[in-house]
Parts: structure tokens; C-alpha cells; sequence
């Protein structure tokens, strides 16, 4: 006991009256030790972002507080502090990390700025020692040239950068806990990887305790030391991480750790002859699309900066190729150009031999039904004021079909989704995140497409859910007969989905093929590092 | 939806203000019925004190102040409602358009909006009524001229952030239609800054109007609050209630148009209060 750096001792916290449940948290007890990770894993609503931000006591009172429990800190109940004392242990001994590093930065301080002010207010460190400090944290958590990010405005770093000065100014005061939250979510794989050594490294040497929380087990496999799950607010399991991730007990440990996409890459279908598929339904040849650069408010540049820089794909009817990059790396506008929301500035997109590169909006009108996409967020996807058979059923009647019909079909295709055809007349804000994404699912089926363009289709979902919209998409394939783009930066949802693979780097693409001899021999240097920093790959081989 | 009633309704200075809205519309609407002589008739002598023969009382020429007051709700509230719809209509369809096609199109007419903003709007409305001849339909035009290009720019903000939106790109996917796009799918997302604005936009209306009236521009046959107060005013010190009952009822329909505006907004927007 006397090993533990904090406490959780029964927390309950309180939803307003409105929520879906009375409890976000619900009588959780737990302990960090000293110098250990523990990983706080669940899905989204499972309450473990509501648990961590009460150790701070950041909750957004009045309507979520909490209703019971102490949390212990040497020897002091947060809970229960004045504001003062729980200002000095903000930061100074319990600090924290965000999600999101460009949210959690004041875009109009300079880095330098802002982390000398949080060692200004815990310590009275004279300002060169200051420097000093942060100087030594920066090269700590290996950022490039300390002296010039310290000048640098947040926009001026790149994500991984942002997100590593966030935990240089977690680690600045030597806290003796960091509580960070879903920290590399919002980063890429190769990024991920980067600061989950960094922080695993730092925490070997500074002997910090990490309250880590994330939704992906592949994280946890990669720097857990104990595991804690929460499901709807409660504990459901709390082991060394070996324990959990080889014999799960609680079933619902063992449903999260089975939605897991594994890297077992798909076979080609059906054992037909592998590259002599049927005829090619899109070609795209040479395309480049370039923006103009953002300079400055009032820089008169007219540099420009290229998102797709010549590529060329195909597809035969019935494949379907994953294109995986990263952020940046111009794979969704590419997308968008197939799809016809941009305009391609060179090269010829060819759908069943007829080029629609650079026609307007009216001209490609009538290629609309063979071609469809389905969005990343299905927050932001469905019209909030229209009800789903509507939103479903509008593609039709666009192209022709009575309203009756088309309605008919809307509710076979909701069947078809996995949803009661009663969800026709309610409104997207009645559903959950993946129940939206199947409705855009049917939206995208109903004009009977020949090509589906998936950009990001379940990046924003949990990933308990991501595996059911997976399935959906390959079953649903298979009985419509589709071919798919599907654009991730997923590696485990790629080998998952499809049977082919173009990596794609810097608007170009560096390596493409079968997903079996992509995933056996990569042979670019790029492929080979995102194999690598798949998380959890080392714990999955040894399961499978 | 119920959501909303509940927050719109439950907010105690919307419901005082929708019960005198409510109280000024019911007497515009039964005007003839509660004062069926013209309110130009000359009914008694000049400034008898009100609760005599007249609730009121009445004004220089001997005519009566409630009938006037009655009347001059009838032509206030008309010529600003339809005033607004028509500026709410015109910059809708400006603000939209622009909004949605940007570039030059969105240059053009921004431009154009910000030439009217830039003229102080009501000397720009006295010249609009100058040259049109005063009457109710001049009014109605130089009010709706001067009040549209706020609602413009508050369309083509919603719509510019809306059109990004991926449910408008879905429906581009699907094949819709322009306008049908525009119509259908963005407008109705647009609808709560736009009905806060217009309902806004009443208040000034009246305001205009009342201040052209004031001056002798309004509707030369047509009584109304301004006029009253404009007739009143040389006998501010002899009649005081010529000016001030008008006047009154000026503020306290303005003030309650302004609150329920305010009431829809918080309703609209619940979350701007509740964090």
C-alpha cells in the first residue's frame, strides 16, 4: 500500500439529470504505484476521462461533480483541498496531458513563453534557471533545436512536436504523477510510436507514475505495466498487463481485446487469379492537385504547396484498395478529386473509361450514382434537421426514382445495415456514432453504386464499433458487388478490408501491392516504419 | 423541440414581453372594432386632460390620443414586419449566394452590402423617402434598404461554415442540385441566427419608422406612434401626455421585442448559457 502514488478510494461522480445515466463513474477504486504505467482503457462514455479529469477536480461543475469516494494524495484527500493547496498540485505534483496538443497551446504565446510561465508560478526560479530548465526538459523529450521551438508559436510545430512540449511542460516541475489522456490519439502511427517510447523511456528514468488512458489495446500492449477497463462507469478489471492481454477474465475485456483489428492481412478473394481481375473500373493517371500556401496575413508569396504530386491507381470491378498515409500525406484529397469536390490540376481520372477530371459539378452529374463516398465523421455527415429515410432516399430521388420508392428502399437498405427500418423517421441526434456511420453506409448504397469511396469511415469511432462497420462494409461489398477505395491511416483496418495496399507518402505513392506481400516484404523504408509502429504488433503476433 | 419551448417560455422576461406583444398585436388586429371613427377625426375640443370624455384624452386639434394610439399600432407593427420580411428575404438570398459560391460572386456583393452599411442608415433612409414621396410603401422600402446587409453577412457567415459541413459534400456526392443543396440542406441549419437577427431587426424597424414619421415623412394618411409624438412635441410643456403615452408604447414594444430576441437566441443556442 505504501507503494501507491495515488488512491482512488470508491469515486462516484454525478451526471446532470439529463444524461443517459445517473453515475459517469460508479464506485471506482484504484491505485497507481510508484513508477508505473497504468493504462485506464474503455470506450467512449465508459467514464474514464470524467475519473481522471476529477483527480484534478477539473469537472465542469455545476452539473458534473462528484457524489462520493476520496482520492488520496500523500496523505491529502484532493477532494476534499482547498482551492489554493489543489492549484499547487495542479502541474506542480500531478500534471496532466490532453488529447488534443493544438487546443491545449495559446496559439498567441510562443512555446517558450508559455512553459516558462508554468515554472514561474510552482517555483521561484530566477528567470536564467529558468531557461536552463526548460532548455533541459525540451532536449529531455527530444525535441530538435530547443532555442528555436522556444520561439515558435504553436502553429509553427508539427503534432508530434506540440505534443511533446505538452510533456515537457508536464515534466518540467518533476511531478510525481502525470495523468494523460488518450495522449497520441490524435497523432499518427509513426508519431504514436515515437512518443509512447518517449514516454515509456522517460518514465524509466524519472521513475514517474503515468495514469495513461486510451481506448486501443495496442497502446496498452506497448507501454502498460497494469491495466484497468471501465466499462459504463465501472471497474470491470484491474491486472498486471500480461495478465489482461493474454487471459482476459471479464467479458467484456475479452469483446474490446477481440475488436482489436488484427494485422493479419486479407487474403485475395475467393482465390481468384490474383492480378487478372475483371476489367478496370477506375483508372486514375497523373493526378496533381496543389493549394495556394497560407503565407502570412499579408505575404504577397504566390508559392504553392502540392497535396497530390502525380499519382496514378487502378481498380478493377469488385477489388478493393486501401490507400494508407499519414496526416498531410494528400490521401484524402486525392479522394476528393476522384469524387469530384475538387478539381484535379492534371491527369485523367477514368471511370469505366470515361474521363471525369476537371468537369463541373452539372457535368458529372450523371457519373453521381456509380460513384459514392462515405464520409469521416458521422457527427458531421448527416443533415440534423432531415430524418434518416429522407437523408437515405435522397440520392434517389435526386436521380429520378419517386419519392415513394425511394422511400421503400430506404428503409430495405436500413434492414440491410443492421438497423430497424423503424429508425427511418427519427433524426440523426437519435443515434449513436456507429449507427450514423451505418446510415451513411445505406446513403452511399442507395443510388447503387458501382465504386465506394471510404475516407477515414471509422477513424472516429471506438474501436469496439470500428470492427462491427469493418464487417459491415466487407459483407455489404460482396452482396452489392462494389469495389472500394478505402482511404485509412490504419494499417489493421487496411489488411482487415482489403486486398491490396497503396502507401502513400508526400502526395505520392511509394509502394503499392497485395496486402499479403505488403505486410510480409515491405520494401520502401517508409512502409516499413509504419508496419513498425503499429501498436501492440509484438503482443498480436504472439497471440495469433 | 420540446427542449426548446420549455427553455423559451420558461424564461419569465420572454413570457411578460410575448404577453405585451401579444397585447399590441390583438389591438392592431381589432383596430376598426375598438375605435371604428377614423383616428383623424376631430371628435372633441383640443387638450382635454386624459380620464375625461377621452381615456386618453386629445391632442391639439381635438382628436382623440387612444384612437390614434390604436390605429398607430396597426401602421408601426405593419410597415416594420413587412419591412423586415422583405430585408430579411433580400439579404437572405444575397448573404446565401454569396456565402455559397465565393470568389468573385462573394466579392461583388459583399462589396455591394458594405457600400449601403457605410451610409449612415437613417440619413440614408430620410433620402430614400425624400425622393419616393412619403407613404407607406416608400417607408417600407427605405427601412428594408437600410437593414439588409446585416442579415447578409450573418447568412453568408452560417452558410460558409455550413457548406464545408459533410453532409452538403454528401449531398454534392449524390448529385443534388445546386439551389436544391442550398435550400434544402443549408438554409434550414442557418434558421436560428436568422430568426434572432430578424426578430431584432422588427425593433429597429419600428424605430425607423417612428423617427420618420417623427420628422413628417411617414405615411401622410396613415396615424402612427411617431407622428403623434412629432405632432405632440410643441406642447411638451402644456400636454405632457401627447408625447409620452406614444412614447411609452414605443419603448415598451421595442424593449419586448428585443427581449424575446434574446430569449429565442439563449433557447436557440443553450449551450452559450448553460457552460
Amino acid at each position: 500500500m505504501s507503494d501507491a502514488v495515488l488512491t482512488i478510494e470508491n469515486l462516484s461522480v454525478a451526471l446532470p439529470s439529463w444524461a443517459d445515466r445517473p453515475l459517469a463513474v460508479d464506485s471506482v477504486s484504484l491505485e497507481v504505484l510508484r513508477k508505473e504505467i497504468l493504462c485506464v482503457v474503455g470506450e467512449s462514455g465508459s467514464g474514464k476521462s470524467v475519473m481522471a479529469k476529477s483527480i484534478l477536480r477539473l469537472l465542469p461543475a455545476p452539473h458534473v461533480r462528484v457524489a462520493g469516494g476520496r482520492i488520496m494524495y500523500e496523505g491529502k484527500d484532493l477532494l476534499t483541498l482547498p482551492p489554493d493547496d489543489i492549484r499547487a498540485v495542479r502541474g506542480g505534483r500531478i500534471a496532466m496531458i490532453f488529447q488534443e496538443p493544438m487546443v491545449s497551446l495559446n496559439p498567441l504565446m510562443t512555446i517558450g513563453r508559455q512553459t516558462d510561465e508554468i515554472i514561474a508560478v510552482h517555483t521561484r526560479m530566477r528567470t536564467p534557471e529558468r531557461r536552463k530548465r526548460i532548455i533541459e526538459v525540451f532536449r529531455d523529450v527530444r525535441l530538435p533545436e530547443p532555442e528555436r521551438i522556444l520561439r515558435s508559436y504553436p502553429h509553427e510545430l508539427s503534432g508530434g512536436q506540440r505534443q511533446r512540449v505538452m510533456i515537457a511542460m508536464a515534466l518540467a516541475l518533476e511531478p510525481s504523477l502525470i495523468i494523460a489522456d488518450e495522449p497520441t490519439t490524435a497523432l499518427d502511427v509513426t508519431t504514436q510510436a515515437q512518443i509512447l517510447r518517449l514516454l515509456k523511456e522517460l518514465q524509466d528514468r524519472h521513475g514517474t507514475a503515468i495514469l495513461f488512458i486510451t481506448h486501443d489495446f495496442g497502446v496498452v500492449a506497448e507501454i502498460a505495466d497494469r491495466v484497468a477497463v471501465m466499462h459504463r462507469g465501472k471497474l470491470v478489471e484491474q491486472e498486471r498487463v500480461g495478465d489482461v492481454l493474454l487471459r482476459p477474465r471479464h467479458q467484456y475485456t475479452r469483446a474490446l481485446i477481440a475488436a482489436v483489428p488484427s494485422l493479419t492481412p486479407r487474403r485475395v478473394a475467393h482465390g481468384s487469379p490474383s492480378q487478372s481481375a475483371g476489367p478496370l473500373l477506375l483508372s486514375v493517371s497523373g493526378v496533381a492537385k496543389t493549394y495556394p500556401a497560407r503565407g502570412g496575413q499579408f505575404s504577397l508569396s504566390r508559392r504553392r504547396v502540392s497535396a497530390v504530386a502525380g499519382v496514378s491507381l487502378e481498380i478493377a470491378k469488385g477489388r478493393s484498395l486501401a490507400l494508407v498515409g499519414e496526416s498531410g500525406s494528400g490521401k484524402s484529397t486525392l479522394a476528393r478529386c476522384i469524387v469530384g469536390l475538387e478539381r484535379a490540376d492534371h491527369g485523367a481520372i477514368l471511370l469505366e473509361g470515361s474521363d471525369i477530371a476537371g468537369l463541373s459539378r452539372a457535368e458529372l452529374r450523371p457519373y453521381r450514382k456509380a460513384l459514392q463516398m462515405i464520409f469521416q465523421d458521422p457527427f458531421a455527415s448527416l443533415n440534423p434537421r432531415w430524418c434518416v429515410a429522407d437523408i437515405i432516399a435522397q440520392g434517389p430521388i435526386v436521380n429520378g426514382t419517386p419519392r415513394k420508392t425511394a422511400l421503400g428502399e430506404a428503409a430495405e437498405l436500413l434492414r440491410l445495415v443492421g438497423l430497424d427500418p423503424k429508425a427511418a423517421a427519427r433524426y440523426p441526434h437519435e443515434f449513436s456514432g456507429g449507427q450514423r456511420q451505418r446510415i451513411c453506409i445505406a446513403r452511399a448504397l442507395a443510388v447503387k453504386p458501382k465504386l465506394i469511396i471510404a475516407d477515414e469511415p471509422v477513424s472516429a469511432l471506438d474501436v469496439s464499433v470500428q470492427k462491427q462497420v469493418l464487417d459491415l462494409l466487407d459483407e455489404l461489398r460482396t452482396s452489392f458487388d462494389l469495389s472500394m477505395l478505402f482511404i485509412t491511416h490504419d494499417l489493421r483496418v487496411a489488411a482487415h478490408v482489403c486486398e491490396e495496399v497503396a502507401v502513400m507518402k508526400d502526395g505520392l505513392i511509394v509502394e503499392r501491392g497485395a496486402t499479403t506481400d505488403i505486410f510480409a516484404m515491405p520494401r520502401h523504408e517508409y512502409t516499413k516504419a509504419l508496419l513498425a509502429a503499429v501498436p501492440g504488433r509484438e503482443w498480436q503476433q504472439n497471440v495469433s | 423541440m420540446q427542449g426548446f419551448w420549455q427553455r423559451f417560455l420558461g424564461n419569465p422576461r420572454v413570457t411578460l414581453s410575448l404577453l405585451w406583444l401579444g397585447f399590441i398585436v390583438a389591438v392592431a388586429a381589432a383596430a376598426p372594432l375598438l375605435a371604428p371613427t377614423s383616428p383623424f377625426a376631430i371628435v372633441s375640443k383640443p387638450f382635454s386632460p386624459p380620464f375625461g370624455e377621452f381615456l386618453l384624452g386629445t391632442d391639439s386639434l381635438g382628436r382623440s390620443l387612444l384612437a390614434g394610439l390604436i390605429h398607430g399600432a396597426r401602421t408601426s407593427l405593419l410597415i416594420a414586419i413587412i419591412a423586415t420580411l422583405a430585408a430579411v428575404a433580400f439579404g437572405t438570398l444575397i448573404g446565401s449566394v454569396a456565402g455559397f459560391y465565393g470568389g468573385i460572386i462573394d466579392d461583388v456583393l459583399m462589396r455591394l452590402s458594405e457600400f449601403f452599411q457605410t451610409i449612415p442608415s437613417f440619413i440614408f433612409a430620410i433620402v430614400l423617402v425624400a425622393i419616393l414621396a412619403p407613404s407607406a410603401y416608400s417607408l417600407v422600402i427605405a427601412i428594408a434598404t437600410v437593414s439588409w446587409p446585416p442579415i447578409a453577412r450573418v447568412v453568408r457567415g452560417e452558410v460558409i461554415s455550413i457548406k464545408s459541413r459533410e453532409f452538403v459534400q454528401a449531398a454534392i456526392v449524390v448529385g443534388q442540385r445546386d439551389m436544391a443543396i442550398l435550400v434544402g440542406q443549408v438554409l434550414p441549419n442557418a434558421l436560428s441566427p436568422l430568426i434572432v437577427t430578424g426578430s431584432l431587426l422588427v425593433a429597429n424597424a419600428i424605430l425607423i419608422e417612428s423617427a420618420l414619421s417623427f420628422l413628417g415623412l411617414g405615411a401622410p394618411d396613415l396615424m402612427s406612434w411617431g407622428f403623434q409624438i412629432g405632432a405632440g412635441r410643441a406642447f411638451l410643456r402644456d400636454a405632457w401626455w401627447l408625447v409620452t403615452v406614444p412614447g411609452v408604447a414605443i419603448l415598451l414594444t421595442v424593449l419586448a421585442i428585443n427581449l424575446v430576441g434574446e430569449g429565442l437566441n439563449d433557447a436557440l443556442n443553450p449551450r452559450l448559457r448553460d457552460l
